[in-house]
């Protein structure tokens, strides 16, 4: 599996890099080329000059995306074991399948930019790199499972549905992949909850507990008020980013909230339509959990990274004993053809 | 559903039960690696052998319901017997232990279940020929997956050289099983139905032994020396932990009582 191409990815980039020519005299030149491209909805590819702060920003942005599918498989993977029904066993493998396959991609599209899988992986078990906050938060009932499939993967789908049109093609690309595969996610999420709520008084419970505990994380996952975001302006310029998080966020309210009325579940009071607008207020959230969350606060942080850290350092003699085995092979191969 | 089977009950459906409990517990087996592969790929790979294993199971529990003749539903059967009325190999009910114990496992049962497979396209129970023939396909895939990380292992590292050579040690007490044939499975296999299991070993042993050479390993020595049959619902221990987390959901909220999943 890693005998495809035996460069590594800072090489790989490096080389790519070399065919354009870079000086201090032509940087601006560069860069007014660079933005009139993306002016003019091109996409930039990775043999392609791109800013530093560009290239930066999508590699912190994308390995940030793939680090929260990994860690996303951990608070639902420990559900499969559990599933009610054969039918549900195999949709929620399915589902956490899908989540290690975008990691997958979303990390080989970053490796495009020069910054290798192991490194970033290495960033996150060191803590210097972020994932989504939301899976900071336990699965505590099943219902959490389906629910994170009609919130937290919505949210994620509102979120990534733009990105199809990232500048970035690699990005972009790998999106339109996600998006459809999120929304069997959404839609199997959605479709479990209806069913439970057919069931007994026990089982409407367990929905209407999970949908508290998760629906104001699940907006928290757009990110901090527009107000108060580092990244936007830039972002939105080099369309990494084209709406605002608070957008985003809006029109994630706006059509959760219909879908959880025709749930049945019982949404907060504070959540009104607002007949001026058309959309729903829905108050302030709370900043301050959110931030702790982010910093590490949640009731799950270091489980998730222990839980990574301990499947990494389990398989070291597997992946020792692959690279040994594909050596011996290679030369094997070299010594037949002498 | 309380009952007990009684060896002697319905062999017919017995022996699909049997067929499908295998894939059912080896792919509960195979979710518990779930995120915590030694890669990305391998957790990609574990979840591909769970899935194909379960959907074998939901085919194999529908006939088998079907056979049984008492309004049960698969997942009735999957999810509301007890240990005593699994019949599954005990080797597959054997923990995950590491990832060379798993590969010793999968090894040794994808290379018999293929057999079987493979002589039960031609049943006469015509709809587990149709079952079979579609899943030969993804065990054909299985058996190539666990021949060629044996093969890695074995031949990778020190380390990795012990400790898959540890998973066929640790598990070839339950190799004997695989092969018995009680009286009613001789007579199911003599109407065309079955495949006399005893009749499989010498295409096992022979690729078993191919493979296990060419990973530079040694074929395990000594008997099984095991007490009980899965026939008359006797296991490991191992089986009992495994159905509390497998069944948690329908026994604490019955679909009897209302629940809808």
């Amino acid at each position: 599996m890693y005998t495809t191409d035996l460069r590594t990815a800072e090489e790989k980039a490096e080389e790519a890099r070399k065919g354009v020519p870079r000086s201090a005299l032509d940087t601006d030149a560069l860069e007014a080329e660079f933005q009139a491209r993306i002016d003019a909805d091109a996409y930039i590819e990775p043999k392609d000059y791109m800013p530093d702060g560009y290239r930066k920003t999508l590699v912190r942005q994308m390995s940030q995306h793939a680090h929260s599918e990994i860690v996303g498989m951990l608070p639902e993977g420990c559900w499969v074991g559990r599933a009610p029904t054969l039918k549900r066993k195999m949709i929620l493998i399915a589902k956490v399948q899908d989540e290690a396959g975008h990691g997958l991609y979303l990390y080989s599209a970053a490796e495009t930019l020069g910054t290798s899988r192991e490194e970033l992986v290495r960033q996150l078990l060191a803590g210097e790199a972020k994932y989504s906050t939301i899976f900071n938060y336990p699965t505590t009932n099943w219902s959490d499972v389906c629910t994170i499939g009609w919130l937290v993967d919505g949210a994620a789908i509102t979120n990534q549905i733009p990105l199809c049109r990232c500048s970035y093609g690699p990005y972009a690309r790998a999106m339109v992949k996600v998006c459809k595969e999120e929304s069997f996610h959404q839609r199997q999420g959605y479709e479990a909850l209806l069913q439970m709520m057919k069931g007994t008084e026990a089982q409407k419970r367990m929905v209407q507990d999970s949908f508290d505990r998760w629906f104001w994380p699940s907006l928290m996952m757009f990110g901090p008020p527009d107000s108060n975001s580092a990244h936007s302006s830039q972002n939105m310029k080099w369309k990494i980013k084209r709406f605002s998080n608070d957008e985003l966020r809006q029109r994630f309210v706006d059509a959760t909230i219909p879908q959880a009325e025709f749930l049945g579940v019982k949404v907060p009071d504070v959540i009104v339509k607002n007949a001026e607008t058309d959309h729903y207020d829905f108050g302030e959230l709370d900043w301050d959990e959110f931030m702790a969350v982010v910093k590490g606060g949640g009731i799950c942080a270091s489980n998730r990274i222990d839980a990574r850290k301990k499947a990494l350092e389990d398989g070291t003699w597997v992946r020792d004993a692959a690279s040994a085995y594909a050596e011996k092979q290679q030369v094997a191969t070299v010594a037949a053809a002498e | 559903m309380g009952c007990i089977y009684q060896t002697e009950e319905n062999p017919h459906f017995q022996y699909v039960l049997g067929l499908a409990d295998d894939a059912l517990i080896l792919g509960q087996r195979w979710g518990e690696w779930l995120s915590k592969g030694p890669t990305l790929e391998l957790d990609i790979a574990a979840s591909n052998l769970a899935l194909d294993l379960i959907g074998q199971a939901n085919l194999l529990l529908e006939h088998a319901a079907e056979l049984e003749g008492k309004g049960h539903t698969a997942d009735d059967l999957a999810y509301l017997r007890d240990a005593h009325d699994f019949r599954n190999h005990w080797l597959v009910e054997q923990p995950n232990d590491d990832w060379g114990v798993t590969t010793a496992r999968m090894l040794v049962f994808s290379l018999y279940q293929y057999c079987r497979y493979e002589a039960l396209v031609k049943s006469s129970d015509a709809h587990l020929a149709d079952i079979v023939a579609k899943a030969l396909k993804e065990v054909s895939y299985h058996r190539r997956f666990a021949a060629e990380w044996t093969i890695r292992l074995g031949q990778g590292t020190e380390e990795s050289n012990q400790r898959i050579q540890r998973g066929f040690d640790m598990l070839w007490r339950f190799v004997p099983e695989l092969f018995e044939t009680v009286c009613w499975e001789q007579t199911l296999a003599d109407d065309g139905i079955a495949v006399a299991s005893g009749t499989l070993q010498d295409a096992w042993e022979a690729e078993v032994t191919l493979i296990l050479t060419q990973a530079n390993l040694s074929v395990p020595k000594g008997d099984a020396h095991q007490f009980g049959s899965r026939h008359d619902g006797h296991h490991t221990e191992h089986l009992g932990t495994l159905l509390c987390e497998l069944q948690f959901l329908q026994r604490s909220y019955p679909t009897a009582s209302g629940a809808v999943w």
